[in-house]
């Protein structure tokens, strides 16, 4: 078994068995992770460039430990606030960066597309850490390995995706990879937060958390931005969390057992009640672990797919 | 005085509805005579004479909304350039969008197109006057004087007015002018932040949607005041069925509308751009296939009158960007021609009619010497190949910018012969 991919810019694309074939791999670095010893020279002498364009602390050191502990050089650059202000394009930064080499780009951008963009004119390996409101294939991943962990499989399992679906790119990634591996899949949001042509998409769609988060196995909770809670998509953050934010109350109508996620960084009281956050069923620092796991296995299967490790 | 004869050939003329064998006798860039008649009168002497059996002429093609990058943005497309390019297409007339920089706002700038169109190209220029100022949305240019000076229609270009009190005004005051005012229709609110057609593809591309309703609203209140105050009014790029009935509709209570379509949304559909290719980043945007051929459908059965390029050079500072930051915008002027003969080759357009919305009719509405090769008129010709199959290399491409839909696109039918004022100004090798 091999992984006939390239990059890694999206969950579109892969198939089930290249799906278990990551979390399978995922579940080795997961065992590296709680050695002592947790550095390996897989991915020696390689050079691991972590291009963000958006800000993100979490998802950019998730990647560079990743990247360390297999034993890659890791270079982070922001470029957010440098040559893009003066005017390079992307397509330019590329061409310098891939000047230099290296063996994988990580790359985040705040547009859709961007990464894709970005692959076709590079030489290396390109893994999308988030484009605009396109893919986060790395977060899908880890949710996928998360649930697994906890629920022994991901198949027949009844996942409910809540909040803003319209402008997550954790959504997308998330009803592609929960639909490839069979899983039931629910939306629940304001309309104003559902992309058009939501229920082609592979979810049922639910307006009321009550009905919505009935009988589910898993509730996935998705951060609402702040500039689009005040009258742009929802009037109020009190409205919202009064209909959409997760409590205790509403976490009642799901299983007794089902997990609680979200991909993070939280708004407590506003998509979730700090109570639920720290509470017994809340899985959330389990994703954070997952997340490096799967970032070695998303890079290790890269290189090994290139021939370059 | 030269005499020039076009034998052997077919003559496909809407303005005449002529369709038959025979030759056309050009004396002096006119037209001396056409059809079986001219071939019965036999070669007067001293003609030069072409057998151009095989081949289709029709009257030169008329582009009504073309975009250019002079004055402001040369190194994108000059005059010069969109002519050669125009030339290679069969186009012998485009009408120039005010979208430049500086604003065609003004006498001197309509002058200054009108000359460097005289001194650069041979094919036949008119440019548009700007409706208001700087395309501000606010005061009207001085129509009077714009049309005087020859400007071929009144438009604010790729903006749509969002005042409708600004547009009821300009149509009120254009009407005693006899000035043709030309419209995109595109709600900025209702489209802001749109990428592409609102609906599943654009979901999944993580794009908001433009929807169709940005554009109908628009028109709707565009028609109704059109009805209000008599104007001439053209919906220059109609890309949604509901449109059309909008057309339809004033057009049943015979009021002065008339409606236009980009080639790209009658041969492209949203399918086409795929993952993320800018070049179909277009406005209207590509909307879907049910829809596309709808818009076929109302071509055909005289809804819609007009097929324009669209023609929208940029470069690749404006177009290899991420496609969020991408221009919108296609070339057009040398495919528009050769991709239109995809729907009469599909058998959902008769040829008649499809020259017909290529010269005859937009000649018409725009008040053009062009578009007809009756007798007298000028002999703009367009000679072509319908059956000739041909692939549109990148390589190849006359104008300045590269940014074709159609690139690598195959067609079958292919201009071999574009003629201004009975001189030949591109000829395929």
């Amino acid at each position: 078994m091999s992984f006939p991919h390239r990059h890694l810019l999206g969950i579109k694309g892969l198939s089930e068995p290249d799906i278990f074939y990551l979390l399978d791999k995922a579940e080795e670095a997961v065992k590296l992770s709680l050695q002592r010893e947790k550095k390996t020279s897989t991915l020696r002498g390689l050079t691991q460039i972590n291009l963000f364009f958006e800000a993100s602390t979490r998802t950019q050191a998730s990647f560079e430990l990743a990247g360390k502990r297999l034993g890659a050089d890791v270079m982070n650059m922001s470029v957010g606030n440098s040559s893009v202000k003066k005017g390079e394009t992307l397509v330019d930064t590329a061409m310098t960066l891939n000047a230099m080499h290296p063996d994988m780009l990580v790359v985040r951008h705040s547009s859709a597309g961007a990464v894709a963009l970005l692959a076709q004119k590079v030489g290396c390996a390109v893994i999308n850490a988030g484009d605009g409101a396109h893919e986060h294939p790395t977060q899908a991943l880890l949710d996928a390995l998360t649930i697994r962990r906890m629920k022994g499989k991901v198949g027949r399992l009844t996942v409910a995706i809540c909040g803003d679906v319209l402008h997550s790119r954790v959504a997308r990634s998330n009803i592609l990879l929960l639909n490839a591996l069979g899983a039931r899949v629910r939306v629940i949001a304001p309309r104003t937060l559902l992309p058009t042509g939501i229920e082609q998409m592979g979810a049922e769609v639910y307006s009321s958390m009550k009905e919505g988060l009935k009988d589910v196995d898993v509730v996935m909770m998705l951060r609402l931005q702040r500039e689009r809670m005040e009258g742009a998509f929802v009037p109020s953050v009190r409205e919202y969390f009064r209909f959409f934010g997760l409590d205790a109350e509403k976490l009642s109508y799901a299983k007794d057992d089902a997990l609680v996620m979200h991909p993070g960084p939280m708004n407590r009281g506003v998509e979730i009640a700090s109570e639920i956050a720290d509470g017994p069923q809340s899985v959330i620092e389990q994703q954070v672990e997952m997340g490096v796991a799967v970032r070695m296995a998303v890079m290790e299967t890269l290189m090994l797919a290139s021939g370059r490790n | 005085m030269t005499t020039r004869v076009l034998e052997n050939l077919r003559i496909v003329d809407p303005s005449q509805q002529m369709d038959e064998t025979g030759s056309i006798i050009i004396e002096n860039g006119k037209i001396a005579a056409i059809g079986q008649n001219a071939a019965n009168q036999g070669t007067p002497e001293g003609a030069e004479v072409i057998n151009c059996k095989g081949q289709i002429a029709v009257p030169g093609l008329v582009d009504t909304r073309v975009f250019i990058g002079e004055p402001g943005s040369e190194y994108r497309e000059t005059i010069a350039s969109a002519g050669k390019a125009a030339a290679k297409g069969g186009i012998t007339s485009i009408v120039t969008m005010p979208d430049t920089n500086p604003v065609i706002d003004d006498v001197a700038l309509l002058q200054f197109i009108q000359r460097t169109a005289r001194d650069t190209t041979d094919i036949h220029v008119h440019p548009a006057s700007a409706m208001t100022k700087g395309l501000n949305g606010n005061e009207m240019t001085e129509f009077g004087l714009m049309m005087e000076a020859g400007a071929a229609c009144i438009t604010d270009g790729r903006k749509t007015l969002r005042n409708a009190a600004v547009i009821r005004r300009a149509m009120t005051y254009a009407r005693d002018f006899g000035a043709l005012i030309a419209c995109e229709t595109q709600d900025e609110d209702l489209a802001a932040g749109g990428m592409m057609n609102e609906g599943l593809l654009a979901s999944w591309l993580g794009f908001s949607g433009i929807p169709k309703e940005a554009e109908i609203i628009p028109l709707e209140r565009d028609v109704r005041l059109a009805e209000l105050t008599g104007a001439n009014y053209h919906a220059a790029k109609i890309s949604v069925p509901q449109s059309s009935k909008v057309i339809r509709r004033a057009k049943d209570k015979n009021l002065n509308v008339s409606a236009g379509i980009s080639i790209n949304n009658l041969t492209l559909n949203e399918v086409d751009i795929g993952e993320y290719r800018t070049f179909f980043k277009l406005s209207p945007p590509l909307r879907s296939e049910e829809e596309r051929l709808a818009m076929v459908q109302a071509l055909a059965d005289g809804t819609i009158d007009v097929i324009c390029s669209s023609h929208d050079p940029q470069d690749v500072d404006t177009k290899r960007l991420p496609f969020p930051h991408a221009a919108e915008g296609a070339i057009g002027l040398e495919t528009m021609f050769s991709a239109a003969l995809r729907l009469y080759h599909a058998d959902q357009i008769s040829l008649m009619r499809l020259i017909e919305v290529l010269s005859t009719k937009p000649a018409e509405l725009y008040g053009l010497d062009a578009g007809s090769l009756r007798v007298g008129a000028s002999a703009d010709i367009t000679l072509f190949d319908p059956e000739m199959p041909w692939v549109h290399y990148k390589d190849e491409i006359v104008s300045k910018s590269k940014n074709s839909a159609f690139e690598d696109a195959r067609f079958t039918g292919k201009v071999l012969a574009t003629i201004v004022n009975g001189q030949t100004i591109y000829s395929d090798e």
